[in-house]
């Protein structure tokens, strides 16, 4: 057998070996007894890995719990963390409770010269920030809005760019006009003509989106490291990379299924990992990262992220009985009557229901000896 | 030219297998086509690939445990 060790202990051995100056033939010695070690370390075929992964995960999990509320709150944004984020992971969430991004720049940018008008630019801007006042003008009909000085000047908006964009985005059916300071009235265009629309206007206005990227809510630049980058709340990666100060390489979001939208199945299996054990960490947790690989591994292995629920990848098991032993046990048994599923007992739940030896360990024979 | 984005941290080198390759992989493996992964032809990593359904994709992930390990999907359609 080829005695092929895995890079990165071939790496670490190689490099003690050169230290400790050994001869050919002492090096041939060491690397025998490194791999005959590294052969006997193997998880063995048939065994039940997935099991010692579940509780492995599980076990300090029930730590977790207590600690969750406690630590909620990283750098001014409230972001999920501990058992609820676990979970969320895990199960695959579509909507998490609490996206965030970390969107890197590259270098002129990231200096932390500008970085208050490029974190502006990202966050996503509505009406209702913009506006202090609103009022209906019956006699002129129409719409008087005055315009929150402050807050223009600290985003960097004037009131002739709110003009355009609000002319944009009413498609034309009313008239707008600035006084160029703060002040826009807003008049029935000669389509409209009933007085209604204004009331109902002055309602949708203020979701009416001005500039930013959609779902950045919250931008926060901070100092990490030797360069600043900025931390938000929401999260839109296509968006935020399509931006040309954006470092593509860095910039990170916690959304699994939106980075498996821009980068791909395999970059969402990492962020799995990654996310996992990053809560793991946080709570001063020792899990090792072997389980959560095989947990990824396993979401991802259909080409599409699923969960760990009933809707993912137990749905996916051929099993009538092993599917039936999750969850919801009398529907999935009443379905598979309807439908006249058969059941081969090639696995192990459904053999462990029905008293039978399971295929894992010295349940699985055939690996070394002709069965009939 | 037009110059290749720079690859995100997070996606790893995926190539496609030759034919010969692939027909060595499975022997070797003792595999079907159908026991590998999948990873849907219209996975943003394999874009500039131009896969096939039926190609054998291989993957080199960076691991924390062994360095580099070698993974393979088969390209499914949808």
């Amino acid at each position: 057998m080829a005695n092929i060790l895995p890079k990165k202990i071939q790496e670490s051995m190689d490099k003690q070996m050169d230290a400790a100056k050994l001869s050919d033939s002492k090096r041939k010695k060491v690397s025998e007894r490194v791999f005959e070690k590294y052969f006997g370390m193997k998880v063995h075929p048939g065994e039940c890995v997935g099991i010692i992964s579940a509780e492995s995960i599980g076990e300090p999990g029930t730590q977790m719990t207590l600690n969750t509320f406690h630590f909620a709150g990283v750098a001014e944004m409230n972001v999920t963390v501990g058992l609820p984020r676990l979970i969320e992971i895990l199960d695959g969430r579509k909507e998490i409770s609490t996206p965030t991004m970390e969107i890197y720049l590259i270098a002129p940018y990231n200096s932390g010269k500008d970085i208050k008008k490029i974190a502006n630019e990202i966050k996503e801007v509505k009406m209702k920030e913009l506006i202090s006042e609103i009022s209906i003008n019956i006699a002129n009909s129409s719409l008087d809005v005055v315009l929150d000085a402050e807050t223009l000047a600290e985003l960097e908006i004037n009131a002739k760019y709110i003009v355009k964009v609000l002319e944009k985005r009413l498609h034309g059916s009313f008239k707008c006009d600035t006084d160029g300071e703060k002040v826009i009235t807003i008049k029935l265009g000669d389509k409209a003509k009933d007085l209604k629309q204004l009331y109902r206007l002055k309602e949708s206005l203020k979701a009416v989106y001005v500039r930013g990227v959609k779902g950045i809510s919250q931008v926060l630049p901070i100092k990490k490291g030797e360069e600043f980058i900025i931390v938000t709340a929401g999260s839109n990666l296509k968006m935020v990379l399509k931006k040309e100060y954006v470092d593509q390489v860095r910039t990170t979001t916690n959304d699994i299924f939106q980075i498996e939208e821009v980068f791909g199945i395999e970059a969402a299996r990492s962020a799995i990992i990654n996310e996992a054990y990053k809560v793991i960490q946080e709570q001063g947790l020792n899990v090792d990262i072997r389980h959560l690989m095989l947990v990824a591994d396993t979401m991802c292995v259909n080409g599409k992220v699923k969960g760990i629920t009933r809707y993912g990848i137990i749905r996916e098991k051929t099993s009538v009985l092993a599917r039936a032993s999750f969850e919801t046990p009398l529907r999935h048994i009443f379905n598979a009557a309807k439908q006249g599923e058969e059941d081969v007992l090639n696995s192990v739940v459904e053999n462990v229901m029905i008293n039978q030896p399971v295929p894992i360990g010295t349940g699985l024979p055939g690996l070394i000896t002709k069965v009939k | 030219m037009e110059k290749k984005p720079a690859k995100h941290i997070l996606v790893p080198n995926h190539t496609k297998l030759s034919d010969s390759e692939a027909k060595q992989l499975l022997e070797k493996n003792n595999l079907r086509r159908e026991h590998l992964p999948r990873i849907f032809i219209s996975d943003p990593a394999i874009k500039d690939l131009d896969p096939e359904s039926g190609d054998i994709i291989k993957i080199e992930r960076r691991s924390p445990t062994a360095g580099v390990a070698h993974f393979y999907r088969v390209v499914s359609r949808a």
